[in-house]
């Protein structure tokens, strides 16, 4: 068909349409369903989550990005690899706090956003609330708890959007996985097999 | 491009969230609660699929007739917002369309085969709503319905509405 050729709209920039325009439709259900801002940006949150924990999955395998050293590192892979992949933005990192626990990822252009307006009744909604969920999901799921959550944001009338992130707590693991487990059971057949070994030696001394 | 595993993450939150929202405390749906949900992403569908239309037609020519639109959905709009063409289109020429997708991108991670058959509606209802969406805003009302015997293959049936 003669009608292919001269529509070469980049795939990847419909795509993301089509997230944003979803993303948009959601919102606005949410809206209905509650009424309430507060809420909606309690379930955003919580569905956040629940893509966050699952992406992560996909993230680490994709990008074969290891355990991060700190939070700095932390930071970076979030801003320059994980926006880069899911969004096709890079947000700068800024706002240290001196202890090194706390950052702001500078938004320049968030693409959930793209065909949006707020209106005025709804002045307390977080309309991205969803990328807080998300974020705090997947870094849950590489141990560390954290706090996210939106300290600016250019719907609402800011210069930029501000998404303030405060490590809270690495989490210990409850039950060994993986390597962990391999340590352990190394170090039990270590402790055995010294133990066969001195019983072994004292019976040869007797 | 990573984008469309977070539409498809999206996607399924927003079913499992609409199936918590409508279902009432006694545990299992009735046909009535069920139908509600489907037409809740149905038109949640509905408006995203107006939307994406305006943005892909913006500097297109205008069409023949209806068949040209169908093509157009089958092969253009398919391939942005389904990643891949229409297997098949067939027509009765009286506005009954059924448009097979093979390999359709929302049931691919699902099943290879009959196991969850019964789940498929839910996860149908926002692109029928996506697809009627499109042809509304190409001048044409129609009902869509999706059927699926073996996933991730997939039939859309549109019927045009005569006004």
């Amino acid at each position: 068909m003669s009608r292919q050729s001269n529509r070469a709209t980049d795939s990847k920039k419909m795509n993301s349409e089509l997230f944003t325009l979803t993303y948009g439709a959601l919102v606005t259900q949410l809206c209905k369903d509650y009424e309430n801002d507060e809420e909606v940006n309690k379930q955003l949150d919580k569905m956040g989550y629940n893509i966050g924990v699952r992406l992560i999955e996909d993230f680490l395998a994709r990008s074969s990005i290891g355990r991060c050293q700190d939070f700095r590192e932390t930071a970076d892979v979030i801003a320059k690899v994980a926006f880069k992949m899911y969004l096709g933005i890079t947000p700068s990192v800024t706002n240290w706090s001196p202890a090194g626990d706390e950052f702001s990822l500078i938004l320049e252009n968030n693409p959930l956003v793209d065909f949006v307006e707020l209106p005025d009744n709804h002045s307390t909604l977080i309309y991205s609330n969803l990328l807080c969920g998300i974020l705090r999901g997947a870094l849950e799921m590489v141990q560390m708890a954290v706090d996210v959550r939106f300290a600016q944001d250019t719907l609402r009338g800011d210069n930029v959007t501000e998404i303030r992130m405060r490590f809270i707590k690495r989490i210990e693991e409850n039950h060994p996985a993986g390597d962990k487990c391999g340590v352990l059971l190394n170090s039990h057949i270590f402790c055995t097999m010294k133990k066969i070994f001195n019983l072994v030696s004292r019976l040869v001394k007797h | 491009m990573a984008d469309e595993v977070l539409f498809e993450f999206l996607h399924m939150e927003i079913v499992s969230h609409v199936y918590k929202e409508q279902q009432t405390n006694k545990g299992e749906m009735d046909s009535k609660e069920r139908g509600q949900c489907i037409s809740v992403l149905e038109n949640m569908g509905f408006r995203v699929g107006q939307g994406i239309i305006e943005r892909l037609t913006r500097d297109s020519p205008s069409f023949k007739d209806e068949l040209d639109i169908m093509k157009f959905i089958c092969k253009d709009f398919w391939t942005k917002v389904f990643r891949r063409q229409v297997d098949n289109l067939r027509t009765n020429h009286q506005g009954t369309y059924v448009l097979q997708d093979n390999k359709f991108s929302l049931l691919t991670q699902l099943s290879n085969g009959k196991q969850y058959l019964d789940q498929a509606p839910k996860y149908l209802a926002f692109s029928c709503g996506i697809v009627r969406g499109a042809l509304s805003n190409l001048g044409l009302e129609s009902v869509v319905t999706a059927e699926v015997s073996i996933m991730p293959s997939c039939k859309f049936q549109v019927v045009i509405q005569k006004l």
